[in-house]
């Protein structure tokens, strides 16, 4: 454990860094894909079509993606604004199909019911579709924060800083330790942000807590 | 990870709009152009020395020595370490966003001038200072020296009896070489080799920059040849060869600082000065100390600079 | 937009489509890698994630696994098996495995798992026997969320084989890296083109069988697609 009694702050400071990256990207996803997921859901053949080139963008190999981004929106190659919006592109790419379906897993009985009783279209969004919606947003939520948390790793390859910078500098040297440290670290803080969105989860959805083993539908199987 | 959904009754969530609201703000906050960790915005101020370093930890320590050394002397200064390769923080130095980095003269000639047909220390140094655009310049260059080199192992160098890459030519096996993948475009790869020595090689890509991996396939007999630094551990620890260059495939690299306007004289003589206490010795056993040792940049540099107070 | 066009000068010089380097040949290699790595992560995950399904044992453990398993960042693994087992193919086709794992562990498993409880309490009332229950009415209803599984896993395999490159004269990805860094950003750009054409193909045909095992396996008769509360018979695979 030479190296790491060494370096345990700068393990800290690259965490911070890492952090720094992971949670503007993984806001900035949900923020973007929740509204294309819901116009996804009410029309169809513009949906297939908003999921398709979702899906395509996440198979954009991250290197050249972190070429052209500059390129097109004129950051400068190494900035955190490039990987924060690389990484906002791929989580959009895995949250825009997760949540077309989970506003397709509102029972329109529930939203024509929440009409009925005099809901507008807008208060039924907020108050029936949304919070009806967040399990399974939620749970893509959970995907889009693990993946990014791994993905920003590859900051490291354009000089932006993170825990990746262990993975490009344990390599050099060949301290398989500090490489060793550097995957451990990313999953620790991939697994702690996955724990606070299911805790923030269930603060949200109280009503989720009841027993649910009688209601299980088959509507997960499409 | 998709879900059933147990069936819900609706409620009002005002909690979940207050959620968003935050989340918004965070998110216009992190990309706002004031953004507070974005470390490539800042720098160019007269105030502070933005001091730069590659992807490469020899690197690194030589650009923590200047940096330890300046802030000796009261300089603030900001560490913008470990950026890649030459041609992402090139653009860097040349817009001013960064003011001082240690670089290596054949290569950053290389840079400028694709063309060059110099290969001696001086001659390079000379003609690297005619090549820095304006507003940089190179400071004085150092004895230390760090250049690629094709190195085999010391079994592979006695079976064929090679101690120049010329010598090469005797052996009767094939021969691929391994390296960075710039090195199949550049001067020195495969189609230099033809032309400067007549002799065939074939390539294989590892990007770890002559690292461990590169080492490994080595003794592996994967790669007969690789591109390795010659300031490397690998070639201090033994069991490798270094080649001889006589027909000058591989330009001379001697460390020299590339500093901006921004450093000013003062700062730079206090840079010349850790140029010319630094030797090719010296510079391996700062290597060795980071890959054995493990020991952090700043530590290393630390120690060089008590032993070798300016 | 120049950037683009120096991209598509780089595709359409008929240079670039010969000869080891060439487009035709990196293709197949990335396909190939492609190929083994889903092969032996669905070998080792589709079993595993029916039975656990099936059983309905050990889903905390599976959802915790495949979570950490996403959150391993593939360079630092690559790095590791590169350590490890030196240059070549070795290291990059394990880590392409454990990178495919946990999508098509998680698809199989919640595909069976998501089976209507009363289906299968219906097909047992019937008479039918573990083996049949699991191949002729869990297994096709399933199908449609394990063959999104196995394709999630293709996804990003096919991206992420760009690594490869890395520590191989391998794939497509060595247009990446040698782009990289020799600044023919051209060349880098055409490569990721490659990629991304390669994916789409792969992503069509996989949409397709998807909906071949929603429409053909799942639910031959195309009743309401959510109602699979009635037993339907599926051929048996």
């Amino acid at each position: 454990m030479t190296w790491l009694a060494l370096s345990w702050e700068y393990v800290l400071e690259l965490t911070r860094d890492h952090l720094l990256l992971s949670v503007p990207a993984v806001l900035l996803s949900v923020l973007i894909a929740v509204p294309i997921g819901r116009l996804a859901n009410r029309r169809r053949v513009l949906g297939g079509l908003v999921t398709g080139a979702a899906t395509l963008m996440y198979a954009i190999p991250a290197l050249p993606l972190l070429i052209i981004i500059p390129a097109v929106f004129g950051f400068p190659l190494r900035s955190s604004a490039t990987v924060v919006t690389a990484l906002t592109v791929y989580g959009v790419a895995l949250l825009v199909r997760t949540a077309a379906d989970a506003f397709g897993s509102v029972d329109a009985e529930v939203r024509d019911a929440a009409l009925a009783v005099g809901h507008s279209p807008r208060s039924v969004f907020w108050h029936v579709d949304l919070p009806l919606a967040i399990p399974v947003l939620l749970s893509g939520t959970r995907v889009v924060a693990v993946s990014t948390v791994s993905l920003v790793t590859i900051g490291a390859l354009i000089g932006v800083p993170g825990l990746g910078s262990l993975l490009t500098d344990g390599f050099q040297r060949g301290i398989t330790e500090e490489v060793a440290v550097g995957v451990v670290a990313t999953i620790v803080v991939a697994l702690v942000l996955d724990g606070l969105l299911l805790a923030a989860g269930r603060a949200l959805t109280p009503w989720a807590r009841t027993p649910r083993r009688s209601a299980k539908t088959a509507g997960g199987a499409r | 990870m998709k879900r059933s959904l147990p069936g819900q009754r609706p409620r009002k969530r005002r909690a979940l709009a207050a959620a968003l609201a935050v989340a918004g703000t965070a998110a216009l906050t992190a990309c706002s152009g004031g953004d507070p960790f974005d470390s490539g915005s800042d720098g160019g101020d007269g105030d502070t020395i933005v001091i730069g370093s590659q992807d490469y930890y020899s690197n690194e320590i030589i650009a923590e020595i200047y940096a330890q050394a300046l802030e000796e002397a009261g300089y603030t200064v900001d560490r913008q370490f470990r950026i890649g390769q030459r041609e992402a923080y090139l653009p860097e130095i040349e817009d001013g966003t960064i003011d001082l980095f240690p670089e290596y003269s054949g290569p950053l000639l290389q840079y400028w001038n694709a063309e060059t047909s110099v290969n001696l220390p001086d001659e390079v140094y000379a003609e690297l200072e005619g090549a820095v655009p304006d507003g940089l310049r190179v400071l004085d260059q150092s004895p230390a020296n760090d250049q690629d080199s094709y190195t085999v192992t010391q079994e592979f160098a006695d079976e064929w009896g090679l101690t120049a890459i010329g010598d090469l030519a005797e052996v009767t096996t094939p021969l691929v070489l391994g390296g960075n993948s710039e090195a199949e475009t550049r001067a020195y790869g495969p189609a230099g080799m033809m032309e400067t020595y007549g002799i065939e090689i074939g390539f294989t890509p590892i990007e770890d920059g002559g690292g461990p991996l590169t080492v490994q396939a080595l003794e592996d007999g994967d790669i007969q040849l690789a591109v390795i630094y010659t300031a490397s551990p690998a070639i201090a620890q033994g069991g490798l060869v270094t080649l001889e260059d006589t027909e000058g495939l591989f330009l001379a690299s001697n460390v020299v600082p590339l500093a901006s306007d921004n450093v000013d004289d003062e700062a730079a003589a206090i840079i010349d000065g850790i140029s010319a206490g630094m030797d090719t010795e010296d510079l391996i056993a700062l290597n060795v100390r980071s890959v054995e040792e493990e020991l952090p940049a700043a530590t290393i540099a630390e120690d060089w600079l008590a032993e070798n107070p300016q | 937009m120049s950037l683009l066009m120096d991209a598509g000068a780089w595709l359409g010089d008929p240079a670039n489509w010969s000869g080891d380097n060439g487009v035709p040949t990196r293709t197949v290699q990335h396909l190939a890698i492609t190929g083994a790595a889903v092969g032996i992560a669905a070998a080792v995950a589709l079993p595993a994630g029916v039975l656990i399904g099936h059983t309905r044992r050990g889903a905390g453990l599976v959802g915790a696994l495949s979570g950490a398993a996403r959150a391993i960042p593939t360079l630092g693994l690559l790095t590791l098996f590169g350590l490890a087992y030196g240059i070549g193919l070795k290291a990059s086709l394990a880590a392409l495995v454990v990178l495919a794992v946990p999508s098509i562990l998680a698809g199989a498993y919640a595909g069976v798992q998501a089976v209507d409880a009363a289906t299968v309490s219906a097909a047992r009332a019937v008479g039918m026997r573990p083996r049949q229950v699991l191949f002729g009415v869990e297994l096709p209803l399933a199908a449609p969320v394990v063959v999104g599984g196995v394709r999630a896993a293709v996804l990003q395999v096919v991206a992420t084989a760009t690594l490869a490159a890395y520590i191989a004269d391998y794939g497509l990805g060595r247009y990446l890296f040698a782009g990289l860094k020799s600044r023919d950003y051209a060349q880098m750009l055409a490569g990721a083109l490659l990629v991304a054409a390669l994916a789409l193909l792969l992503e069509l045909a996989f949409a397709a069988a998807q909906r071949y095992a929603a429409t053909r396996i799942a639910d031959p008769a195309r009743s309401d697609r959510n109602d699979t509360r009635t037993v339907q018979k599926g051929p048996t695979s």
